[in-house]
């Protein structure tokens, strides 16, 4: 298939293009830019005049619910609002029934993948057997089985030892390890950030020492062994101090954040609406600011969803009794832009946290719009408003704190491998 | 929603009257004002040959007990019945929640029995609002004690203990002593306090008791006796859980009582009329010494016959705001109609 993509604004961080052009995708590749290739005639011409051109976004952090909890949501009813999002690539957690712990399961999560056939779906692998945090999951058998990283989730390590063991492992290979860094004693049974409003609201708080404590020893760890890590979804500000010196001492060690984490804090939970009960929470304005901060000076290199979808049931229940986390993939991407409209990044600078930046931390050839490349690339309209509800959203999980909202920027088109994937009529 | 929602809109109908009683927090002085003249007037009811009044005649009042409890369940079917209202007490601790089912079904079943208030505790914070979501506009909800947020007849009938003995608040010091971490008592407390303008409110307890940002509430924070219970006019007791000895909060009953238990020697730091409280029930030689639980200043006794007082007040109070607001709706779905 040939197709010409025209006159959009085609922003591609990996070549620090920022103009009005055209793209030309054939064998499911880009093959140019600017001109026409000599012959080239397109089989499909995309409009794109006042739309922006860029790769397809790559998410770090989005659960499927698929195999286990497809009440909750499918790989096909999440890859799909995955592309309805603009995202090409997602990374999906080990946190399935059962775990992501054999190379059945890695497999079989991306061949249902490729059967629905919307975004590329790369799974975490589990660090230890069931999650449990005790004994080593066979690492290089799904390594080779496609997983792109390995994580034990925000699941406890039974203790140092046996963290030790697994990066000692992970290095050998050059895999690459993921933390949701939680001390799960000091989380205990917290459902909120620490702070006056959850002293306030009589609800049990995650301290932030919590996750500093626990990025601490990582560190300490990860410098110890020399392995390639990265934290996912960072919620305190001293957390991105903690890293940020890491990287100083030249630690090969990176960080993402979860959007809403730069837009909410714990401030908003005034009543106890649980579509605000979310895993990490949100956390005080203070921590905001600094993962802004943060997010400015390229300590955190990628913005995630952390898209969490759950089904009705699971938030209609007395707030600490619901289940945390939002559903978010298709937030991502109007919910990033108002981080422009705020005047924290540049355009080009955002679409880097969205593309580039998740592909370099994960050694992927991916995220860029250069000739040769894979031709995933997401085209919006970052002008178009649109109102989050049950129509407009295609994730089966509907609870996010911006239901009925109106966001601004809206995906028109997603092209994964060069083949339409989403389309907005 | 990412718009707050504050406390008092979902307790208040639109003209200012109370519909549900979730939470003494953001409620205007005024009805905190209100409910206690409404309970003073029934106080008295109670020593009458008759004890019934007829405001809740032909209303059912069902008390949702998720969580076990005697002497709050009784005082709240005491309360109902001297309102004549049928009463309706349901253990769900140990019936449908073993069975399975989910509050939200369990609520949608006893709605459907028509029932015109419910009195809820739960253990888990912010169940009283989930409740009164689920139910609104058709049923009343009285937060009997949600977790550690909230326990507002409590709170209320210390506050009529209080003025009955004091008369104003304004020129008061307060001390809540103990517990405070897992209290829904303190933190009903604190609020009501707070908006009945007292000069000053102390929490006294050990660093481990505290929630953090308590400071935030409005209070003082102390954690010695001495100096947080000098020149005090009213000490609100805390009851310790015996189950808090077993994890890292404290290290014994005994060191807990050395150092926090109300003594007659630490009362003397206190002004002379000091005033003794306890929301009951007393650990003996843990939080209090017997001579001060039955001394002259202790106000225990007068707590229970308030609660039942405060608990008819809020109950009337809700169940009349309620009436208003269907008829309101009623009205109105009429207007639209025509």
């Amino acid at each position: 298939m040939k197709i010409k993509i025209q006159g959009g604004r085609v922003i591609d961080p990996a070549q620090t293009l920022d103009e009005i052009t055209d793209l030309y995708i054939q064998e499911g590749q880009i093959l140019a830019l600017g001109e026409a290739p000599e012959g080239f005639i397109p089989e499909e011409v995309i409009l794109a005049e006042g739309k922006v051109v860029c790769p397809g976004l790559i998410d770090l952090c989005a659960h499927l619910r698929e195999p286990g909890e497809t009440q909750k949501g499918t790989i096909a009813s999440e890859t799909a609002a995955a592309a309805a999002g603009g995202i090409t690539t997602l990374i999906t957690p080990p946190t399935t029934r059962p775990v992501v712990d054999t190379p059945a399961v890695a497999e079989l999560i991306q061949d249902r993948a490729a059967d629905a056939g919307f975004c590329r779906v790369l799974p975490m692998g589990a660090m230890t057997q069931g999650l449990k945090g005790e004994q080593l999951a066979p690492l290089h058998a799904l390594a080779s089985s496609g997983c792109i990283a390995f994580t034990n989730m925000r699941l406890a390590y039974s203790d140092s030892l046996v963290l030790l063991r697994c990066l000692e492992y992970a290095a050998t290979f050059d895999l690459l390890v993921v933390f949701q860094a939680q001390d799960a004693s000091l989380a205990a049974k917290g459902c909120m950030h620490e702070g006056a409003n959850c002293t306030r609201l009589g609800l049990n708080g995650i301290p932030e020492a919590a996750e500093t404590i626990e990025v601490a020893r990582c560190l300490l760890l990860i410098e110890q062994t020399g392995v390639r890590a990265h934290f996912g979804q960072l919620s305190c500000e001293r957390s991105v101090h903690l890293i940020a010196s890491a990287q100083k001492r030249g630690l090969k060690v990176s960080a993402d954040v979860a959007v809403h984490h730069l837009l909410l804090c714990d401030e908003q939970i005034s009543g106890f609406d649980s579509a605000l009960h979310l895993q990490p929470p949100l956390r005080g304005a203070l921590d905001r600011a600094g993962l802004r901060q943060g997010l400015v000076t390229d300590i955190l290199a990628a913005i995630c969803s952390d898209h969490q979808p759950q089904d009705l049931i699971s938030k209609q229940a007395p707030f600490a009794e619901t289940a945390p986390g939002m559903s978010a993939l298709e937030t991502l991407l109007p919910l990033s832009l108002q981080l422009v409209e705020q005047k924290l990044l540049e355009l080009p600078q955002l679409i880097e946290k969205l593309t580039l930046g998740p592909a370099r931390i994960l050694g992927l050839d991916a995220g860029s719009l250069a000739p040769g490349s894979q031709a995933d690339i997401c085209i919006f309209d970052p002008e178009e408003s649109w109102v989050v509800n049950e129509e407009t959203l295609r994730s089966a999980g509907k609870n996010t704190p911006f239901f009925g909202q109106t966001l601004k920027g809206r995906v028109c088109a997603t092209l994964t491998g060069g083949k339409v994937v989403y389309r907005r009529h | 929603m990412l718009s707050p929602t504050p406390a008092d809109s979902i307790q208040l109908t639109a003209d200012g009257q109370l519909k549900h009683f979730l939470t003494t927090e953001g409620l205007p002085q005024a009805l905190l004002t209100q409910i206690l003249d409404t309970a003073d007037s029934f106080v008295d009811m109670g020593e009458q040959q008759v004890k019934k009044v007829p405001l809740l005649r032909g209303k059912t009042v069902a008390n949702l007990f998720f969580e076990a409890s005697t002497r709050t369940l009784s005082t709240f079917e005491l309360a109902a019945k001297r309102l004549s209202a049928d009463v309706l007490n349901l253990n769900i601790s140990t019936s449908s929640t073993a069975k399975g089912e989910t509050l939200k079904d369990t609520l949608m079943t006893l709605r459907a029995m028509h029932c015109d208030m419910f009195v809820v505790r739960h253990s888990a914070s912010g169940a009283a609002h989930f409740i009164a979501e689920q139910v609104t506009p058709d049923v009343a909800v009285i937060n009997a004690g949600d977790g550690r947020h909230a326990h507002p007849t409590q709170a209320m009938l210390d506050m009529l203990t209080i003025r009955r003995h004091k008369g104003e608040f304004t020129p008061l010091k307060v001390a809540i002593v103990g517990d405070i971490l897992h209290s829904r008592v303190a933190r009903s407390q604190i609020h009501a306090l707070r908006t009945l303008g007292v000069a000053e409110i102390r929490v006294i307890a050990p660093m481990t008791l505290l929630p953090r940002h308590i400071e935030s509430l409005g209070v003082k924070v102390y954690t010695e006796m001495s100096r947080g219970l000098r020149d005090v006019d009213v000490v609100m007791m805390l009851r310790l859980q015996k189950e808090r000895m077993q994890t890292a909060l404290l290290p014994s009953e005994s060191e807990f009582y050395k150092l926090y238990g109300l003594t007659e020697a630490k009362l003397a730091y206190a002004k002379p009329d000091a005033l003794v409280m306890h929301p009951g029930p007393i650990n003996r030689g843990v939080e209090i010494e017997s001579a001060v639980a039955d001394g002259p200043r202790s106000l225990i006794l007068d707590q229970v016959t308030n609660g039942i007082a405060v608990r008819m007040a809020v109950m009337s109070m809700a169940m009349s705001g309620q009436l208003t607001q269907q008829n309101t709706l009623t009205s109105s779905a009429a207007a639209y109609e025509a």
